[in-house]
């Protein structure tokens, strides 16, 4: 029987690679009055359901397609989480009910 | 008999009709090759244009880089062939690991459209042996993610190799600066404007020398660059061709 793995996929620049994103976002931290913040970095956070039979090979799609597709593996790191899984053929029934 | 260069259109290609009209001038015949195409139809050269293929999105070049005519053209790079990708397409080039380094955001964060000057540190090549005597070289970039990007390490080693082609340059032809310097319009480490590969075959570089390849346009300093490979890749297909004959007549 086949599962859905729900991951997020984490993407962040690596330590050292110029973000100016981040340091914009940091830059106007001062027109709201809040002190005390620093190193913010911006990334991208991807969700995707695999389907596979178990969380090991689930996770190993995963992250597979972090590393060759999501993120660039020169400039940027990537961090794969489980959120959540589910039994594939109950989520196709109620995806179903709930068309119903 | 002209030679043949092909051109790849991506979905969001923007700049593939400039780039044919620029082959055209410069003698060569443009065929347009379609994305979905694995066939590269004989081409004796390759350029990828400038646009925002399939969106930008996720990250500018990267699902471009897996499409089926790419596969073709890592392939034809692979064995020798001559390929340019300017703007978007160096971005291409680069997420397919066929240049090295990445591009990065503007560090002013701006999609920047303007004139900009690069000077050509590397003549003999087959992307710039007919620059000419131009220094340094105006033509226009329209980007928002053209900070080059590559470790201390590679950097050093592309510029001990010659594989650094253009640097972004002040008018007065000195080398522009990293940061706060306009000279450099994205942040550029060492102000590399384009680089080419190991090889030597496979190059890539922000600034649009195809928009800058008549004086209609206000600047033809870009069409030596256009005019060198086009000749570039004529040669390489008479060398081919006579290769071909050689072996025919044995």
């Amino acid at each position: 029987m086949s599962t859905d793995f729900r991951f997020a996929v984490n993407v962040l620049p690596k330590p050292g690679i110029l973000d100016p994103q981040g340091r914009a976002v940091e830059g106007s931290l001062g027109h709201l009055g809040i002190d005390g913040v620093s190193a913010v970095r911006v990334g991208r956070r991807v969700e995707l359901t695999v389907t596979a039979s178990g969380e090991a090979e689930a996770r190993a799609t995963a992250e597979r397609l972090a590393g060759e597709l999501l993120s660039n593996p020169l400039i940027e790191a990537f961090r794969v989480e489980l959120l959540g899984a589910t039994s594939s053929t109950t989520s196709a029934a109620s995806t179903g009910a709930s068309r119903a | 008999m002209s030679v043949r260069i092909g051109v790849v259109v991506f979905p969001g290609s923007n700049c593939d009709r400039d780039t044919t009209h620029a082959l055209a001038l410069a003698g060569a015949e443009p065929v347009e090759l379609w994305h979905e195409q694995a066939s590269l139809e004989g081409v004796a050269g390759v350029i990828l244009p400038g646009g925002l293929a399939y969106g930008d999105y996720l990250r500018a070049g990267v699902i471009a880089r897996f499409s089926p005519v790419m596969r073709s053209v890592a392939a034809f790079a692979a064995d020798g062939g001559l390929v340019l990708g300017i703007c978007n397409g160096f971005q291409v080039l680069a997420e397919a690991g066929l240049v090295p380094g990445a591009l990065l955001r503007n560090r002013g964060l701006r999609f920047l459209g303007r004139d900009v000057r690069i000077a050509v540190e590397q003549a003999d090549t087959p992307f710039t042996h007919l620059a000419g005597e131009r220094r340094p070289l105006r033509m226009p970039i329209a980007h928002g993610e053209g900070c080059y990007y590559a470790d201390a390490a590679t950097l050093d080693d592309l510029e001990a190799t010659g594989r650094v082609l253009f640097r972004y340059v002040r008018s007065d032809g000195s080398t522009a600066g990293e940061a706060d310097d306009p000279a450099n319009p994205n942040g550029s480490l060492r102000a590399i404007a384009g680089v080419r590969n190991a090889a030597g075959n496979v190059a890539g570089l922000m600034p649009h020398p195809e928009r800058a390849s008549e004086g209609l346009l206000g600047s033809d300093d870009g069409f030596g660059l256009i005019r060198s490979f086009v000749e570039s890749a004529a040669a390489g297909a008479a060398a081919t061709t006579a290769v071909g004959t050689e072996v025919g007549a044995r």
